[in-house]
Order: structure tokens, then sequence, then C-alpha cells
């Protein structure tokens, strides 16, 4: 019998254990991309991961490298020290977008803004998955959850946040992208994304952050495809796919490069350009 | 071997800190602490270490967690405000089992309350740094050699028991200057090794995670519970307390920290007087020396504190009633005058004759 | 003579009391006795009044903050009035003439008035008068020996400035014979 050849397996990143996602959730699709991208840089051994509180909150028993739990809202913080004790390592945060855009917002900006080198995946389905449905801070107009029951109002519910634009303008920040993955083409485009988050890392260009536009079926109450179409339809006009920030296209080595350039005028900054 | 020096308390608490191998500080600005975070910004360069002032207590607490759960020696600092924003993390930390050093230089409060020295966070400090079922180690300097000296040995407390530990120390001893002798610098591959800590697999082990999450409530009754036999053996092993004059005293006052240095002045002039009074100095809040407050046979106690008398419990649940338990205190930030508990030993010492 | 003293500093932001009380906090030190150093924090500190306690002692010392001083150098009218009041009875008060004018009423102390700005400004020692009433201060108690206060201000002085160290012995110079 002829042997065969093993044409595709579960990343040795990612370890065989059932997951708690619901059917049809994309949280598994991007752990797995992460696993793989850990993988392709043969650096499991010296990853560490921070996972959220939310739907990944169970995420440390997925991944082969060493995990950390953090508080709600608080893994760039813990991040940022891992990174600051293991400067060579892989360090990434896996974060929702109540975790990250509401509870964790300052950690995520300041962590942003210092240019730590890390990188953070950050899954935005619109909704508090893990409590049951509630209104999470990317919520769009006028969509029903179980705590805006009449539609959030944005008259005072106030609007969602556009993370990926919020941050752009910070000059710590080195990479920016929104894909999602609700196609072989799509997710070829989120993994080229999140592998050039961890690229960044390995050459020091800055902090990245990958945006994945994401799905609920569960709490939303659809079936995994309508859960995608809706997605398309309602939440990719709010949220457009692309790149957001990309220091190295702009022609920058890295954040620092690229910062000086923006300042040139400060004297302050200018002044100190060698040390960039 | 170290040279006597002039310090402050909240210098010291940093340069010990750093001779104990803390190379990780997270802090943020705080009115009466900032020296220790100025100290640090200066000096953990000079040491390869990182000082990173943090957006927020909260961000700092949960870098300690980071750097904690990565194995390192690492602290944080903040003064009584910020140490209630400090609180989930430091939870998190006793849940996930992580050793860390926690300084508190108190000051008045509730609220913003004043920036003066206090103790007015025992009960906080001894029974609720934070949610769930938890203690750690509570050490009360009152010197700034002891600030030195216990910030030193919060490390290996820290490592041993993995636990966070907290230094409870106020705006009084932050601020002041002493002579202070320092301890031996450790060597950083002389510390303890952490199996448990992320560190990297390296491929070599199994990976390690660092979690305070048990969905099991069977699971995390477990944890619990091993935790609590860890609690038991820093009560059997870690208590310090300074005993002064108690052998034949008819008054034992009971201070800790700033009180305790205006307390045993008033004893020395009241033992001028005739009085027969002495002094127990708890060191440590948590585990709290019982042992050695039941042991005196003190016809009534004193307790003399910067607060509206957080520790009388504690000196009563001690004394289990065999005398009376008194208190003497001044809050906000007011420093207790040696003469003013003076007149509350003597006024104590006349109901006693009667 | 004073050998345990337990004195306050007291002045405007800047006009160095609290370098001064160091001085003697160090002179303490180097005669291994007991020693504590507090100053006033915070935002009395931002533009107005800064003082600090210092105590030496052979005794271990309670509270840090002096409450009834045996000496006091103020530099300034408001610290003047406010510390003068706290004094106790045969202290020795130490203050600038040139920006004092003494109104209390007490006359259980020793008050000692001198031109300390003056004296620095005229011998080129630019705010050294905290210095001036320090050398003052040493003259009327003796706090430590003599050659100790060298010392002091040696340690004192920061390393980045050593030219410091003899105008800073000058002003103890002038201050004692003052």
């Amino acid at each position: 019998m002829a042997e065969m050849e093993c044409v595709f397996e579960r990343p040795k990143s990612l370890l065989p254990v059932v997951t708690n996602y619901c059917p049809g959730c994309t949280h598994g699709i991007v752990e797995r991309l992460v696993a793989e991208c850990i993988d392709e840089f043969d650096r499991e051994g010296e990853t560490v991961g921070v996972v959220p509180v939310g739907c990944s909150v169970m995420a440390y028993d997925f991944f082969g490298c060493d995990m950390i739990e953090a508080a709600h809202g608080r893994a760039p913080a813990v991040a940022t020290a891992v990174k600051r004790v293991f400067p060579d390592y892989l360090v990434f945060a896996y974060q929702g977008d109540g975790d990250l855009a509401s509870i964790g917002m300052a950690e995520t900006i300041h962590a942003a803004t210092r240019g730590e080198n890390i990188t953070v995946i950050f899954i935005n389905n619109a909704i508090y998955g893990m409590t049951g449905g509630q209104m999470a801070p990317t919520s769009l107009p006028h969509q029903v959850t179980q705590t805006s029951p009449y539609g959030r109002n944005p008259a005072y519910a106030g609007y969602p946040i556009r993370v990926c634009e919020l941050l752009s303008s910070l000059d710590g920040v080195a990479y920016l992208e929104r894909v999602t993955v609700d196609s072989p083409k799509n997710v070829r485009k989120a993994k080229k994304a999140i592998k050039r988050g961890f690229q960044n890392q390995v050459d020091k260009v800055g902090y990245s952050l990958i945006e994945v536009v994401s799905t609920c079926p569960t709490n939303w109450g659809m079936t995994p495809e309508e859960s995608f179409a809706w997605m398309r339809e309602n939440m990719l006009p709010y949220y457009p796919l692309g790149v957001y920030k990309d220091v190295q296209a702009d022609g920058f080595a890295n954040v620092a490069e690229a910062a000086a350039a923006r300042a040139a005028a400060c004297p302050m900054v200018s002044g100190y350009a060698e040390e960039a | 071997m170290s040279e006597k020096v002039l310090m402050k308390g909240n210098e010291a608490l940093a340069e010990a800190a750093m001779l104990a191998g803390c190379r990780f500080f997270f802090g943020y600005p705080i009115t009466p602490q900032t020296e220790l975070a100025a100290y640090m910004s200066k000096h953990m360069p000079k040491r390869e270490g990182v000082y990173l002032q943090a957006e927020s207590e909260v961000a700092a607490i949960n870098m300690v967690y980071g750097a904690a759960a990565c194995g390192k020696r690492t602290m944080t600092s903040s003064s009584s405000p910020g140490i209630s924003l400090k609180t989930e993390g430091i939870s998190y930390l006793a849940g996930a089992d992580l050793p860390a050093v926690i300084i508190n230089v108190q000051r008045g409060g509730p609220g913003l309350g004043s920036i003066q020295p206090s103790q007015s966070d025992y009960w906080q400090a001894t029974r609720a740094m934070g949610h769930g079922d938890f203690f750690l180690p509570v050490y009360a300097p009152s010197t700034v050699q002891e600030m030195a000296d216990l910030a030193y040995a919060a490390f290996d407390v820290a490592d041993t028991y993995r636990t966070p530990v907290v230094i409870l120390a106020d705006g009084m001893l932050g601020q002041m200057m002493e002579p202070v002798v320092m301890p031996a610098e450790r060597a950083l591959d002389d510390l303890p090794a952490k199996s448990w800590a992320t560190d990297g697999t390296h491929g070599k082990r199994p990976h390690n995670v660092v979690n305070s999450l048990f969905l099991d409530a069977d699971a995390l009754n477990a944890k619990n519970r091993e935790r609590f036999e860890r609690y038991a053996q820093i009560e059997r092993n870690e208590v310090r307390v300074e005993e002064y004059l108690v052998d034949d005293a008819d008054i034992v006052v009971v201070a800790f920290g700033a009180a305790a240095r205006i307390a045993r002045s008033a004893i020395n002039d009241a033992r001028a007087k005739g009085i027969k009074v002495g002094l127990i100095r708890p060191i440590t809040l948590w585990p709290y020396p019982k042992e050695a407050i039941a042991a005196c046979n003190a016809q009534a106690f004193l307790v003399v504190e910067m607060n509206m008398g957080q520790m009388v419990e504690d000196v009563q649940l001690a004394v289990n009633g065999a005398a009376p338990v008194e208190f003497f205190g001044r809050a906000g930030g007011v420093i207790p005058r040696p003469d003013e508990v003076l007149a509350q030993i003597e006024a104590l010492n006349e109901r006693l004759g009667d | 003579m004073q050998k345990e003293i337990q004195a306050v500093l007291a002045g405007f932001g800047g006009q160095g009391t609290l370098f001064a009380g160091k001085v003697i906090a160090y002179a303490g030190l180097l005669e291994d006795r007991e020693v504590s150093w507090f100053p006033s924090y915070g935002p009395e500190m931002r533009g107005g009044t800064a003082n600090c306690s210092v105590t030496v002692s052979d005794e271990p010392i309670g509270s840090p903050l002096v409450t009834d001083p045996t000496a006091v150098i103020a530099m300034n009218q408001p610290s003047y009035d406010r510390f003068v009041m706290e004094a106790r009875p045969g202290a020795v008060i130490v203050y600038d003439s040139d920006l004092i004018a003494p109104t209390d009423g007490r006359a259980d102390l020793e008050k000692v008035g001198i031109p300390a700005s003056k004296i620095a400004q005229d011998a080129e020692l630019g705010k050294l008068a905290n210095i001036v009433l320090l050398g003052k201060l040493w003259d009327k108690t003796g706090f430590c020996e003599r050659a100790t206060l060298d010392e002091a201000i040696r340690k004192c002085v920061p390393p980045t400035k050593p030219h410091l160290v003899e105008s800073n012995k000058q002003a103890l110079e002038m201050g004692m014979s003052a």
C-alpha cells in the first residue's frame, strides 16, 4: 500500500483538546490561525499567550505554549510585563470586544502608544458572548441585544467604537488590520495579517493589532450561515476591512522612525533622533 | 559590610527590593510614596531592570501579575486610594498563587482623604485586599531600617509560600530619613527556581498555565483548601512581634508601625513615673501575634493607632476577655503626640488602682 | 549646649531648610547617634512653606515629628510666628533678621537674629543663608563636634556639585562668627 501523505493536520501549537466554543463560532478558526503562525515561526517554546475574560477565557487550555489567564481587560498590561521580561519571545494577547474595547480600553491604548512589541488578536463580534449576549462597545446602532432589547439607541447608549481607526493615530502602533474569516479567501488573508503581527515582533517594529470581525450565532440567534450574512450586510459597512496602519509600508523600519518623522518639527524629538 | 547611610523610608524600600533581586517595578504616581517610584526610575536602568510607569494602578498591578507569572521578582507601590484600585489584581495574584510584593505607604482616608500619615488601611490589608477567600502576609515596619529589612524578606516569603505580600507603611515612615544599613545584594542566579512559571516551554515540558479560573466548584474548593493549608504554615512560621518591657507590665500597649514609635516614647515617660507599662508591637499584622498578646499577664491593654481603632478587635480576640482592651487613636492623618498617649496610660493606670 | 537636639527648620520652598536639616541629621549619623529627619510634604510644599523636623539623640527616637522644638531655624515670618510659639522654654531660635521681625512676646527663649541673607550675598555665597543660619545654630547649641559638621557638609552636597563643599563650609564659618 502506498504511503499516504498528510496534507492537513492539527497545528502542533494547538493541543488536542475539545474547545468550549459553540457550533459555528469563529474563535476556533482564529485560534487555529494563531497556532499555525507559531508553528511556522517554530517558536512555540518561546511563546507566551495571554487570554481574556470572555468566551475565549479557557483558551489557555487550547494552546501548547505557556499561557496566562488575565483579569478582564488587563491582557495588554500582563502581556506588556511578559514582553519586558522576555523581549525576544513571541507574546500575544487574545481578546474580545468587551474585554479590549470597554473595560480594558485604557490598557489597550497605553500598550499601543508605548509601542509594546506584542501582537493583539481582537475578536469583534459586537456582543458579550460568555455572559449571554449583552450590548458590547462594538454593538451596532439599533442592534438588539439582551441589554438593548429595543435596539442600541445611540441617543443614550452612545456609538460603537472602531478600534483600528481609534488606534491608528498612536505613534507606538506598527500595524493594524481588520479582517474576517467568513470564507477561505478571507481566512487566508486573516492568517497573513496575523503572521505579519508576529513577524513585527521578531523584527521589533512595534505594536500590532489584528481585528477579526466575527459572529456569534448563539447570541445573535442565527445559524452560522445567517450570522455570516448578517455580519457581511451590517458589520462590514460599519467596520470596513483593510489595513489601517502599516509603518513599514509607509517606508519606516519601526514605530520609532515613523514617530520621529511625524514630529520632526519638534526639537524634543529631532534632538533625540539618533536614539530612535 | 554595607555603610550606614541616611535614607528616606520610601527609598530604603526601593533599594532593599532591588537588593533582594527585584528587577521589575510597575507604579503610578501618588503621594506620599512618590520617592519610591522615583528611586526605582533612577536605579532600575543601572541594574538592567525595568521601571515602567503604568497608565493606572490597575494596569500596574496587572503588569506585576505578568512579571510574576514569568517567575521574576516584581513589585508595585502606592498609597491608600491607589491600593484600593490594585485590590482586583491582588486577588488575582492570590488566586493564581503568584509571589509579588505590594507596598502601601498609607495616607488618611476614606476617599481621597488626606496625604498625611495614617494607618487606616489595616482592615483592608488584613481582611480584604480583594474579593475571595484569601489572606496575605502583611508586614508593618516601624523604622527605616525595618522598611529595608522587611521589604528584603518579603520577596523570600512571597516565593516560599507563592503568595503576594504587603508592606503596610505610612507617610511618616516613607518620608522620614533615618540611618539604615542595607542588606547584602542577592545574586539573580541564586534566586529560587520556579517550575510553574510561564517562562517558555522550550519544547522540554508541557505548557505551564497561570490562572485563577476554576469553573468546577469542587476543584476550586480543593484549591482553596490547599491554599489555606499554606496559610496555616505561614501562621506557624512567619509571625513576627517585638515585645518591650512586657514581663512585669500591668498595662500593655499594642501598637504597630509609626504609632508604635510614639507609644514607645510614652511608655518610657510612663516608666519614669513608675507606671508598669510595656509594648507589644506586631510586625506581622497577618499572621497576627495572638500568642504573644495572650501570654501577657496585664490588667489592661491599650491599643494605640493612627486610625479609628481597626486593630482593636484583633487584640480583643487574642485577649479573649481576660482583661479590658481600650483604644486611643488619631485619624485622618493626624500624628498622635507622645504626651497624649502618656495621658491615656496615666488615666488607665489610675482606673486600675481604684 | 544641647547635645540632644529636636530642631525645626522652616522657610519658603527653595530656601534650603530641608538641606540644612539634612546636614544636622548627617552630623548625628557620623557620630553614630540616633537620628531622624522628617519633612513637610505635599501641596504645602508647592510655593508655600517648607519645613523639616530633625532629632539627634542617644535614645531611640519615637515620633520624628518635632512638636516642641529645642531649636528652630526660621527663614520667613510665617515660619517664625508658628514655630516660636511651639518652642520649648529655653529653646534656641535662630532667624534671618533681614526677613523676620520678631513680634512674639516670649521671654523664655534664646532668640538670635542675624542678617543671614545679606551675609551670604555680600560674601557671594548665593543662596546659602540657610547654612549661615545653621552655623549660628551650631555656635549656640554645639549639636555635634566641629569637625563632624564639615564632614556632614561633604556628605550632603551632591557628588555632581563638589565645588559647593567649600562655599558651604565658608557659610558655616560666617554664621558662627556673625
